[in-house]
């Protein structure tokens, strides 16, 4: 296929030398896949998996009035954070429609100053720049966008802190879900979180473009005996999906109000005010609305985004993610029915290609990792 | 069977096409470029036996953790018969694409389409570019 100008990121030649199959994600050159997904989602499960993740838009706020700034875009608090601390965003319109979903970081330069940083998704970069800009008035704020001069790669699976703690010396394991630590990484500046979107333990690294391939050769080569394996979107996607987690585009988009997604952890409506919250407060109390929910399928059939969702032969929603899942040999889907559908257990069927399929509306997660 | 003994559609099926008391039947797969690039196969849906099928026709669908294609028909023609044990090991078209990995057999009741398909060399070239 023709890669003619997309962006790559600093993996790309590393990519291509070990068989990754490379995609147009976003406008980014991206590896699919490097040998199966399957193999690839169960050595994240079982052991640790790296992922090129440099497509991710990663934006620094300086300023006095970094803080009083993101705190207008986002659904959730993020005034009093914690130096340190990471936070799950949504960012909505004034109509409550989903612009994003982020992390917000907080972070301290060594002068005692605080900053901080935002990772947003690659196919929204572009919008998220212009919102942010948008809406800067006239806040004293040094907006700096880092997509291209750094990279960042995820470290994910049981033995991921493992890893990353025995080879880096990072205290990892000290470190709680969420937050993160700017330090050293094989001796270059990095800023380790344990974040991840696969549903299992692991971290997250950000290291200037220059040193990621090496942070990766080494990890990679460390990780040989614990059964690393490089892992690409294709199981990104069907880890994420069994954790759950929703991606944009699918679960969330601009035709999706907040109160429908089942991420009340991210929406903090008391005592604050955000660009959207009024939206999102009628649309908490319209009990018509259709609602998040997930869905065990009978058959190893996958339902796709799009397929309709039906009860007692009336239409009562859509699929917006499916597939068949590795870990759980199960077909699972998520997507948005009617308020009186969203019943654990209750039975439904969905359209496959033109065949209904009986499938069952299961709590959320469908996979969770032991602790 | 050998892959140069066969013919193959742009959609990377391919049949071999034998006589059989009288008729022609061809049996019809999926080549190993397509296996491969599907990686991951979890399901498959045979075609009925007894339907009729023109050339280029959905014969059936095979899917992958990412995605779901058709499988087309490269002859028209009646199914006489299915690989019925290969859905539950779909591993076969992985190790024997060409063999025990075949897919269906149609008794060939119009000729006119065979003219379209490709030999082995064509359709190598096709997968490389």
């Amino acid at each position: 296929m023709t890669t003619a100008n997309l962006l790559t990121t600093p993996l790309h030649e590393w990519h291509a030398m070990h068989g990754g199959r490379m995609v147009d994600f976003a406008g980014w050159s991206m590896p699919v896949q490097y040998s199966s997904i399957i193999e690839e989602h169960v050595a994240t499960r079982t052991a640790v998996s790296l992922f090129d993740i440099s497509h991710m838009g990663r934006f620094i706020f300086q300023g006095p009035d970094a803080e009083a700034l993101i705190e207008s875009l986002t659904t959730r608090r993020i005034a009093g954070m914690e130096v340190d601390h990471i936070r799950y965003s949504l960012v909505t319109n004034e109509d409550g429609g989903i612009l994003d979903d982020i992390l917000v970081y907080r972070l301290q330069h060594s002068s005692g100053e605080s900053f901080y940083s935002m990772v947003v998704n690659a196919s929204n970069r572009n919008k998220i720049r212009d919102w942010i800009l948008k809406h800067q008035g006239n806040r004293d704020i040094g907006f700096e966008d880092h997509t291209l001069d750094t990279g960042m790669i995820a470290v994910q699976g049981p033995r991921a802190v493992e890893l990353v703690e025995k080879r880096t010396h990072f205290p990892l394991s000290g470190m709680k879900y969420y937050t993160g630590k700017r330090s050293e990484v094989f001796g270059v500046p990095a800023l380790v979180s344990r974040t991840g979107y696969t549903g299992e333990d692991g971290c997250e690294i950000i290291a200037a473009s220059q040193h990621i391939p090496m942070i990766w050769e080494r990890l990679h080569q460390a990780g040989q005996s614990m059964g690393l394996n490089a892992a690409g979107l294709g199981a990104r996607d069907t880890l994420r999906l069994e954790a759950a987690m929703p991606l944009y585009g699918h679960e969330l988009s601009e035709d999706i109000n907040p109160a429908q997604t089942g991420l009340s952890f991210a929406i903090n409506l008391k005592d604050r005010d955000f660009i959207g919250r009024e939206a999102i407060v009628v649309a908490k109390a319209n009990p018509r609305l259709n609602q998040r929910i997930g869905l065990e399928v009978v058959g190893k059939r996958a339902a796709r985004e799009g397929s309709e969702i039906f009860r007692d032969g009336k239409r009562v929603g859509i699929v917006t993610s499916g597939s068949f899942t590795p870990t759980l040999q199960k077909s699972i889907s998520m997507g948005y029915v009617q308020p009186d559908c969203t019943t654990v257990g209750g039975e439904l069927e969905i359209d496959i290609r033109g065949n209904r399929q009986s499938a069952r509306v299961v709590a959320m997660p469908f996979y969770s990792r032991s602790r | 069977m050998k892959p140069e003994d066969l013919l193959f559609l742009e959609s990377h099926e391919w049949v071999h096409i034998d006589g059989q008391g009288g008729s022609k039947v061809g049996t019809i797969g999926i080549s190993a470029f397509a296996v491969e690039q599907l990686t991951d196969l979890v399901f498959m849906e045979l075609p009925k036996v007894g339907a009729k099928v023109a050339a280029g026709d959905e014969l059936g669908e095979v899917e992958s953790v990412k995605a779901v294609s058709p499988i087309y028909s490269p002859v028209s023609g009646e199914v006489i018969e299915v690989n019925k044990d290969l859905p539950n090991q779909l591993e076969i078209l992985n190790s024997d694409p060409y063999g025990r990995g075949w897919i269906a057999k149609v008794k060939i009741t119009d000729e006119s389409s065979l003219g379209k398909l490709m030999d082995y060399i064509t359709y190598q070239k096709q997968c490389a570019s």
